[in-house]
């Protein structure tokens, strides 16, 4: 008796702060006590482990019959890179300017020929007069002929107006329009030191400055000159269950440039002509280039592109998220476990018994979640720590490319995939409370969540539909798990499959905690007014 | 004990003779259930809502520019029932699952106790009330696609005749999504049978439905994507929807049926095995 009538004396001098302790306390021991929940997040966890070693394992890419070997160059942020062009360059030192005018950018795609692309047979057989959008010419500071070495350019595009690129994945808008002779682009790098600074201009009098890039570790002599390339040309020709197939090949990009000034050269340099990438290990095919000199005036024709490499189109590569494709499974358990968490006590009647404990409804829940948000988040952390790593190992030990990230994008692919998890979970948690039956509830969020991702990846509806799909369903969170950024300056074909969503990592995870903290509210506020 | 003027005449009622006779009474006490259990009625009605609606819409956000442009108008029409089958399996999901987290399932083996009959009668009815709502379904949804896709390019001139259940690949299609979807019932009830929770149950069946074109999206091996896809029971069960490009599916469009029905049988098995064995 004596400690019957103390409890409650304990409990009522107790600070709220101490009472919402106790709360996180009996909700953390009722999901321990019951064995059906614990194994079901051990299963969570175990099959998001599973199901992504079964995938690598199911990878394989071989060349010629024997493992393929990868010789793709990594830029200066440490991603993989296309680094192909033709390059006309003398040496320049630490502190200097190259100055030059273009005055026209023509270029050669490949005939479609019903659906077909005809490329090959000859240098230039099967192409037809036309222009990418990204094809560029201009003026580069390189600090050297290695692919991958750090670099700025001036540049006029296809269909992009006057560029700065620079380092592969920056790049900065200029003087908008095409070139042609009767308006033609004069561009201007300077160096100092370690800093390039670009600028642009319509006469070769009034000079506006594009933009400002650091390159650290330049170097004091580097190679400084005239380039020309143009990425592969992609048509998308048709939509299939398991994605988007398209046929595509080399183009070629011709620039005429004069008034070609190298300021801070040394004053033995003679122009020379070098081909960069390339050649059939290139990852991109390169139908070559060359360049040709008439008293002042240059003629360069280049192919291939200076700019980060994406996954999609043709390439053998594979992203670090595929590792991952095991969390849709553990996320599947965790909605399950999530939803129980709530209508189990409903069913048995439990509810009843915990709002007479603690009549603070909302609080109950807030500590409900933040337990079930707990214990999803250490599952999947341990899940994703595990599959990551393992699953890269098997891929690459099947011969696959895995496009590098950096080690920050690992971490948030890891811990964000956690995340994504654990706010499925509270979400599962307020649908269940909404609707107190479990079956209905699981599968309003299970189909709010995965079915969004399965249309993308079938291409079940027309592109513009998906996309809005995965803005606005809960389905966006997927996005944190996107390992190799949207670069707007490379045309590509971003398809979820492909690993490229159209929200940005943090906001599509931004979505899916909407959903929550809306659901949750709007459970907090309707477990109020109804009767347990 | 009850005095009422039905009792002493239910209590004496002799022991169905036959399995036909059990059959008949464990029908007719299962649909009663079914019938008045809350929710039923509204489920089924929302998936033939939302299988036409989602078709509908499909259908109004899909163009074919010019002929050959690789759309399958039946495909596209009847893209509902990718929701629509989710909705079923809740439905049959309920039928067991329900009486499991109510505690009815014991007065119904009580009453019942041949539980192999009891499964059967919930199979029979379950496949019967999806056959109905699916056929509703899926017809709604051709109508709709024949009155919507006309108006977005798929016309004669582009080598479409409306759709048309005198055409044999549109017949094939839509009845074979009727089945299909009375397959993802069964399916469905073998796996609540076997696991007795409807939360687990249809966490794991769409599980089995979406993780297969999940991974075979991300593996790069053809071979092992087309695997994933010939053994999973959506992606196999869907090519019954297929009316062109036959040739490039990876399993003909009764074969994937097949699959899907083996799947179903699998679980109906499993459940019924586990059943027999087990205590309620």
């Amino acid at each position: 008796m004596t400690t019957a009538t103390a409890a409650p004396d304990r409990a009522a001098t107790r600070a709220g702060r101490g009472r919402f302790g106790d709360l996180l306390r009996a909700e953390w021991t009722k999901f321990r006590t019951v064995r059906g929940w614990v194994i079901g997040m051990a299963v969570a966890a175990l099959v998001t482990v599973l199901i992504g070693l079964l995938s690598a394992a199911g990878s394989h890419t071989s060349c010629n019959g024997g493992p393929c070997r990868f010789l793709y160059p990594v830029g200066p942020g440490g991603e993989a890179v296309t680094d192909s062009f033709y390059f006309v360059h003398r040496p320049l030192a630490s502190h200097g300017s190259i100055t030059a005018r273009v005055t026209s950018l023509t270029g050669l795609l490949p005939t479609a020929t019903g659906g077909r692309v005809r490329v090959g047979q000859g240098p230039q057989s099967g192409l037809h007069p036309g222009l990418e959008p990204w094809s560029k010419a201009g003026i580069i500071i390189k600090a050297s002929t290695r692919q991958g070495s750090a670099y700025a350019a001036m540049m006029v595009t296809g269909r992009h107006g006057a560029r700065m690129q620079y380092d592969y994945t920056q790049d900065v808008a200029g003087l908008p329009g095409a070139v042609t002779a009767a308006s033609p682009r004069w561009l201007r790098l300077t160096r100092a030191g370690d800093t390039v600074t670009g600028y642009n201009s319509a006469d070769g009098r009034h000079w506006t400055l594009v933009g400002t890039a650091v390159l650290p570790g330049l170097g004091s002599t580097v190679q400084a000159g005239l380039f020309a390339t143009s990425p592969a040309y992609n048509v998308t020709t048709a939509q299939g269950l398991l994605g988007v197939s398209g046929t595509g090949g080399p183009t070629l990009a011709t620039a005429v440039l004069d008034h070609v000034s190298l300021r801070g050269g040394q004053p033995a340099g003679a122009w020379s002509g070098t081909l960069i990438g390339g050649g059939p290990s290139a990852a991109t095919p390169v139908q070559g280039g060359r360049y040709h000199r008439a008293g002042g005036t240059f003629t360069v024709t280049g192919s291939g592109d200076i700019a980060p490499d994406v996954p999609g189109g043709a390439g053998p590569g594979q992203t670090l998220d595929h590792t991952l494709v095991g969390a849709f499974a553990g996320l599947i358990a965790v909605v399950v476990v999530g939803t129980m968490f709530i209508t189990a006590e409903y069913r048995r009647g439990l509810i009843r018994t915990t709002f007479a404990a603690s009549p603070r409804r909302g609080q109950v829940l807030a500590a409900k979640a933040i337990v079930i948000g707990a214990v999803t988040f250490i599952a999947a952390l341990v899940a994703a720590v595990v599959a990551v790593p393992l699953g890269s190992h098997v891929l690459r030990g099947n011969g696959n490319y895995l496009y590098p990230v950096t080690p920050l994008t690992e971490v948030r692919l890891v811990a964000g995939t956690a995340a994504m998890l654990a706010v499925a979970a509270v979400l599962a948690l307020a649908i269940g409370a909404l609707l107190r039956r479990s079956a209905i509830a699981v599968t309003v969020v299970i189909v709010a969540i995965v079915l969004p991702f399965l249309i993308s990846v079938t291409n079940l509806l027309p592109a513009g539909a998906d996309q809005w799909l995965m803005r606005l369903a809960p389905a966006a969170a997927f996005s944190i798990q996107q390992t190799i950024p949207n670069y707007p300056q490379v045309s590509n074909v971003c398809s979820v499959g492909g690993g490229c969503y159209p929200l940005a990592p943090w906001a599509g995870f931004a979505v899916l905690c909407a959903w929550a903290a809306a659901a949750l509210g709007l459970a907090v506020f309707l477990v109020r007014r109804r009767d347990a | 004990m009850s005095l009422a003027p039905g009792a002493p005449r239910a209590l004496t009622r002799p022991a169905p003779a036959t399995a036909a006779a059990g059959l008949r009474d464990a029908l007719h006490a299962e649909w009663t259930k079914l019938r008045t259990a809350p929710g039923t009625a509204g489920l089924l009605a929302a998936a033939v809502a939302l299988t036409v609606a989602v078709g509908a819409a499909a259908g109004a956000a899909t163009r074919c520019p010019a002929a050959g442009c690789g759309q399958d108008p039946a495909k596209v029409s009847l893209t509902g029932i990718y929701l629509g089958q989710v909705v079923v399996a809740v439905v049959a999901v309920l039928a067991i699952g329900g009486e499991y987290s109510s505690g009815m399932i014991r007065t119904t083996l009580a009453a019942m106790p041949r539980r192999a009959t009891v499964l059967a009668a919930k199979a029979v009815l379950v496949t019967g009330l999806t056959l109905a709502a699916g056929a509703v379904a899926v017809l709604g949804s051709l109508l709709a696609g024949r009155l919507i896709l006309p108006g977005h390019g798929f016309t004669g001139a582009h080598g479409f005749a409306p759709l048309s259940l005198a055409d044999g690949p549109v017949l094939r299609a839509a009845a074979g999504s009727v089945l299909y979807l009375a397959l993802i019932a069964l399916l469905s009830l073998g796996a609540a049978t076997a696991v007795r929770d409807s939360a687990v149950a249809i966490g794991i069946v769409l599980g089995l439905l979406y993780l297969f074109p999940i991974v075979a999206g991300v593996v790069s091996d053809p071979y092992v994507q087309r695997h994933l896809q010939q053994i999973g029971p959506m992606t196999a069960g869907l090519e019954i929807q297929a009316t062109t490009g036959l040739r490039s599916l990876p399993l003909s469009p009764w074969a994937g049926l097949g699959v899907l029905a083996a799947w179903a049988v699998g679980a109906l098995l499993t459940g019924g095995l586990l059943l027999r064995l087990r205590d309620a």
